[in-house]
Formats: structure tokens, sequence, C-alpha cells
């Protein structure tokens, strides 16, 4: 009992349709007053359901999460995903305690940190030196707590010499990271993040991501909202996939995160791109293709099946040099290899022939792991990529379960090639006697 | 990183962690609220800190936005004083009790000017806040108070040229003066006590706004301020203390001009007045907090 940090049963949030923007105004309240009797007389005369069901039954709800349950120990990191609007951010607020649950219990042993944006009621106006203060202070520190962390915090900014000027003058960039060295440095128990990582040039993003590493390798209990799947997946020890409202999948990040992207993107094994070619588009693609090399037309490609990935273009412009390139990625977003055709010589500084080109490239079988695999295409005029084409294709690849021997854990790697091996026996140790029968 | 590692840098982790796991750490419950919720003034207590750099933020931003600063401090009730001075003292010849009219109309609008801006403040903080109640939690009751609190910095420069007023025309304060903290203290509970009632009711009605307006001009001419209270017949002087404001107009003339006698009667409704004002407003505001980043 005493090492959990967040228990969560069956909660739920309704809201109205429209809610969040319309006002009421005075004005509408009286009419609705004034009008209530009538309506209420009519409404019995109907038979309807009860004053507070009419709503519901109008469909003027929303259930922005629903039944919502999981338990969070001390020191874990959750990651939660989904898309927009699956009821994230709804699911934040009220572990933050901004907005309450209409429906379940939650509790919380701890302070709570949260941060559902960064720079929360900085004010334009102030330096950044008094900006951190309240700002600090919104987020719930002491000000003893901002004294001490003071400089710390104008380092990892990297706006030394800008902390006495208003905000105001800052570039973008550097209120970003003021704001988020500010919420870095925030030490509660429980750390509620939201998307937080998406600021600032790469660099700082880098930064950023090395402190939340430490955050949530320091022992804090964590729980991270952010639609970097591979941030997720490096620092979540477990993974909430949100959808519609609902929890749609639970468990190990590695899991729940492919199950995630192969719901997102439908994988096929053909892509056309419609249209009659004309002469005026010089360069265009057709077509994109995953073809299992054995000729039967049959899917599902496993580990072992050899493929050639097949893409048509059509090349209208006599003076071209076209060719194309392509990168595969898996489901991590790891770039698996960048390929193109090797040098022809027969092509050297020759233009393509005009009409629909075809290239092929064979891709062996033991060689991809299992998984999603998407192909970002590129083809090249003259040796400059005149049409980019990410996520031309996307397929999954299948398991078998021969060489598992029982174990059904994620095999691990960004490939899974079937190499040569060879065992042999190189020195036997000398029987003695009685023991060898 | 593999099983055996992964647990031993946790272990080393928790070694060093200044998170003492085994003291008692503050439990929250969430759950669907149920109609009145108390007050929870200790948690109050916990954001003082938050509520000082709220106040302190109000002060500042609205200093530096200015090109005058903090002379509309003394600006306001100055001129307001002229105008009383030159159409009620002068033209109308309304009795101010024995002392000269202006610092009579003076020392009255110190009191009120910061009752009309704290209440004003107020009454549109939370829905000026509406970024930071829908991204953070703290008690909301921070932000009304902040409001009110940051107007006392523009009372005590109008209140710096009511002393130098009083030197000038040559009057002492009595005794009586060490009254003078519980009168302020009187006239920030009616602003708190209005305001978290108007604040709460502006983030669902937008109208408030106006009526807020409308509300202080009305407020002025009910208050004792161009006019001695004598003017109220005695027997209505009590009822006359419904409105709080009566009661701080007439302690602070009593409290600095030595006028008259203690307002007692109506003191005493003025008091319990706020009272039930303040009280109701803070539990109508825990009540309708809750909706707060939902509606606003």
């Amino acid at each position: 009992m005493n090492d959990i940090a967040v228990r969560i049963e069956g909660v739920g949030k309704r809201y109205r349709i429209g809610q969040r923007e319309s006002y009421k105004t005075l004005r509408d309240t009286l009419t609705n007053a004034v009008g209530a009797p009538f309506r209420r007389l009519s409404s019995i005369a109907r038979r309807s359901s009860a004053d507070n069901q009419r709503g519901v039954a109008r469909g003027e709800y929303i259930w922005a999460l629903r039944d919502i349950s999981f338990d969070l120990k001390h020191g874990e990191v959750l990651g939660v995903i989904g898309r927009n609007g699956a009821g994230k951010s709804t699911l934040l607020k009220i572990l933050s305690r901004i907005t309450r649950p209409t429906e379940g219990y939650a509790e919380i042993h701890g302070r709570v940190g949260s941060l559902l944006e960064v720079g929360t009621g900085f004010n334009p106006e102030l330096t950044g030196r008094e900006n951190i203060y309240l700002n600090g202070a919104v987020l719930g520190m002491k000000k003893a707590e901002i004294d001490r962390k003071f400089d710390e915090i104008v380092a990892f900014a990297e706006v030394e010499q800008f902390i006495d000027t208003p905000v105001k003058r800052y570039s973008s960039g550097m209120y970003m990271r003021l704001a988020f060295a500010v919420a870095a440095h925030l030490e509660p128990e429980i750390l509620i993040v939201d998307e937080v990582l998406a600021v600032g040039d790469a660099e700082f993003q880098k930064k950023c991501l090395g402190k939340m590493g430490d955050v949530a390798k320091g022992g804090r209990t964590v729980l991270f909202v952010s639609h970097n799947l591979l941030a997720i997946e490096n620092l979540c020890e477990q993974v909430i996939w949100l959808k519609n409202g609902e929890i749609a999948r639970q468990g190990s990040p590695g899991q729940v995160i492919s199950n995630y992207l192969q719901s997102s993107i439908s994988p096929s094994t053909e892509r056309v791109w419609s249209g009659l070619a004309t002469a005026r588009e010089k360069i265009r693609l057709q077509c994109v293709r995953l073809r299992p090399s054995d000729g039967t037309a049959s899917v599902p490609i496993t580990v072992h099946t050899a493929f050639a990935l097949e893409f048509e273009y059509w090349n209208f412009d006599p003076t071209a040099y076209v060719s194309v390139s392509f990168c595969m990625y898996n489901e991590h977003d790891i770039l698996l290899f960048d390929i193109c055709p090797p040098f022809d010589p027969d092509w050297r500084q020759k233009p393509s022939p005009i009409g629909l080109l075809r290239s092929i490239c064979h891709i062996p079988g033991d060689f991809l792991n299992d998984g999603l695999h998407r192909v970002d295409l590129i083809i090249l005029r003259n040796h400059v990529p005149v049409i980019l084409e990410p996520q031309a294709l996307v397929f999954h690849i299948q398991d078998t379960l021969e060489e598992r021997a029982g174990w059904y854990g994620e095999w691990p790697g960004a490939i899974r090639p079937m190499l040569t091996w060879e065992t042999n026996l190189s020195l036997s140790p000398r029987p003695t006697t009685g023991d060898v029968v | 990183m593999t099983a055996p590692e992964q647990a031993t840098s946790r272990i080393s982790v928790d070694a060093h962690n200044d998170i003492p796991m085994t003291a008692a750490l503050p439990v929250t419950i969430l759950r669907p609220s149920r109609g009145w919720v108390p007050l929870n003034l200790r948690e109050m207590w916990e954001y003082r800190e938050l509520l000082y750099f709220l106040a302190w933020r109000d002060i500042k931003v609205r200093y530096k936005q200015t090109v005058l600063g903090a002379a509309w401090a003394i600006i306001q009730p100055f001129f307001t004083m002229v105008v009383f001075s030159i159409f009620f003292g002068e033209l109308a010849g309304i009795p101010s009790g024995g002392v000269p009219y202006p610092i009579f109309a003076y020392s009255a609008l110190v009191p009120w000017m910061y009752f009309a801006n704290a209440l004003t403040q107020a009454s549109n903080s939370l829905v000026g806040q509406e970024h930071m109640i829908t991204k953070v939690y703290f008690p909301r009751l921070i932000i009304p108070m902040a409001s009110v609190l940051a107007g006392l910095v523009d009372f005590a420069i109008s209140f710096a040229v009511l002393v130098g007023m009083m030197l000038f025309y040559g009057i002492m304060p009595m005794a009586a003066i060490w009254t003078l903290p519980l009168f302020i203290l009187l006239a920030t509970a009616t602003a708190l006590g209005v305001g978290v009632w108007l604040s709460a009711l502006n983030v669902q009605y937008r109208d408030v706004r106006y009526v807020v307006h409308f509300l202080v001009q009305f407020w002025l001419f009910a208050t004792p301020i161009a006019y001695p209270s004598s003017l109220v017949p005695e027997r209505w002087r009590a009822i006359y203390g419904l409105n709080p404001m009566a009661g701080v107009v007439e302690g602070f003339r009593w409290a600095l001009l030595g006028q008259a006698q203690a307002p007692g009667p109506l003191l005493v409704v003025s008091v319990l007045t706020v009272i039930g004002v303040l009280t109701s407003g803070l539990y109508f505001f825990r009540r309708m907090e809750e909706t707060f980043a939902d509606v606003v």
C-alpha cells in the first residue's frame, strides 16, 4: 500500500458539448428560468425523462474519459499515448486537480507538480529574474527553494546576460528555454508532464530529453504524455494507450507502442497514385508495390520471406537522368538503411528513356526484424530530389514462432539476419575409466 | 539495460534520494464533488508565498506599464477630492463636521478608492487569469485575494498624501488612531467578500463586468464620502451600517480627524454584514471553484 503513488479507479469525465466555448449570460439564465416551468410542463406531458437526464438523452454530453483505472508505484515512469482528442490531456488535468472527475475515485500519495505547458504565469513585462520567481511559485516551489536553484536555472536556460531584461524582449527560443528551465527544476514526488519536450531547437530538445531522463531515472514518479514515441519508449516502464477516452492497451512500452502504431497506420502492400500521367508533369510517381519473391501473391510477409519492392514512375523529360532512392524505417522510427541502386555504367551520363520506368529492389528473407516497416521514397532527377514521398509504403513483417522456443518477448535489434554459424567440438576432456560406459 | 543493471541503479538512486519514502506523504483524494466543500484554510496557508508573488506581480506590472506609475494612486483620489470640494463643499455647502472640506472628503476617498479598485480588480481577476486556471492547480481563492492585497500599495501611497494634508491643516490625530488598522481590515474584508462573490459569478456570467462598474458608482453615493453620515436621520443610522463602507469611512474620520463620537451601532452592523458577506462568499467560491477550469 505504501509504495503506491497514484491509484485511479474507474475515473471518467463528462463534458457538455460546447461547454468550454459558451459562457452563459445572465439573460440566458433568466430566460431559461422564466421558460422552465413551461418546459417542465410540456416535458411531463410528453413523459420525457428527468430534467438532468434530458441532456444525456439529447446527446449533449460527451465522455472525454471513461472508466480509467491503473496503479502507479513510487519511482515508476508511466507514458500515456494516443491520438489528439483521446483524453490524454483530460486525464492529466484530473490528476493535476485542475478539474474534477465526473465519476470514479483517485488517490495521490505525495505532492504533485504538473507541467501541462511551460511558462504558465509568465508575464512579458517582468524580467527573467522576476518570472523565475513567479513561475516557480505558480508551479508550487517555495521561495527558499527557488533561491537555492536560481543560478542553476539561469545556467540551464543559457540566459545569463538577459536575466534582468523583460522577457518580452526575449527571442522565442530564449523564452522557451527559460520556461523549461524553471519547470525542469521542480522536484515534487510525482511529476505530471505534457508534451513539454516539443520546445526549442534541436540542441535544446536534446538537453530537455536528457533532463527528463535524469528525472525519470532519479527515482521520481512521472506521468508523461507525449507524441514522441521514442522518448516514451526510452523513459517509461509502463505505457497506457488511450483511445476515445478509454484505455485501449496497457503494458510494456514496446508492446503497447507497436500496437498503437499498427492501429494508426494501416499496412498495405501496394499503393497507386491516382490520375493519369501527363506530359506537363515531367516526372511522376505511379506505384509502389511489395511482392513476395517466390511468386505467391499471398501475404503475410514473415521474417523469412524474401520480397521485392517495386517502384513505378513516369518520365517525360528527354534530358533527365531519373533514379530512385529510399529509406527503410522500423516501427521505432529507427532508420535501418538508406539505399539507392548501385552505380550502373550503362546509364552513365545518359538520360533515362521516356515512359513508365520500374525499379525493383530485392530484399532477402531472414534479414529484417518483425514489426511495422515504412518506406520513405525519393525520386531524383539528375541527382536532385524532385519527389519526396514519406511513408510511400507501410507494411508489416510477421514473426514466426519456429525458433522462438517458447519465448514470446520482443525480439531485440533493428534487423534479424540469419547468419551462418558453426559449432564444433574443439577439445574434449580425457575420458576417465569407469566414467564412460 | 539488462534487468540486473536496472535493479542496482534503482537501489543506488534510492539511497541518494532526498525524498523520505517512509515519511508520511500528503494524500490527495480526487472524486466527484457533492455540494458544499470546507474552506480548507490550511491549504491556503501553504500557498501563502504564491499569494505574495501574485500580488507583487500585479503591482509590478501595473507600474511598469503606466507612464505615471505610482502617481496614479495619488491622482485619482486627489482630483476627486478637488472636484468634490468645489461642487459639494463650496457650491452646495455640504457640512463637513468642523474640519476643512478637502480633508473631510480626502480622508474618506483614501479607503474608498482602495475598496473600489480592489473590488473591480478582484471581480475580473479569475477571468483575467484564465490561462493559469486551466493549466495549473492552486487554491483559486489566491487570485482574488492577491488582487485585493495588491491594492494596499496604492492605498499606502495615497495615505501618505493624507498625512501630508493633515500636517498642512494642522490636524493632530487623536488617541483613537490605533483603531485605524481595524478599519483598513474592514475595508479589505468588504472588498474581498464582495469580490469573491462577483469573481466566481463572473466566470459563469460575463455580465458581471458591467455590473461591477455600475455597482461601484452606486456604492460611492451610498457611502458618506461627499457628505457626513450625520445627514442620515439618527434612527436610520444603524441600517445605514448595512453598507460596510459607511462603517469604514466613519471609522477613518473618527480615528484620524477625531470627528464626532465613535461610530457605535453603525459599526456593529457593518462588521456583522461583512462577516456574513465574506463567509457566504468564501463558501460560494469554494463550491464554484471546481467548475472554473471547465467553464472559464
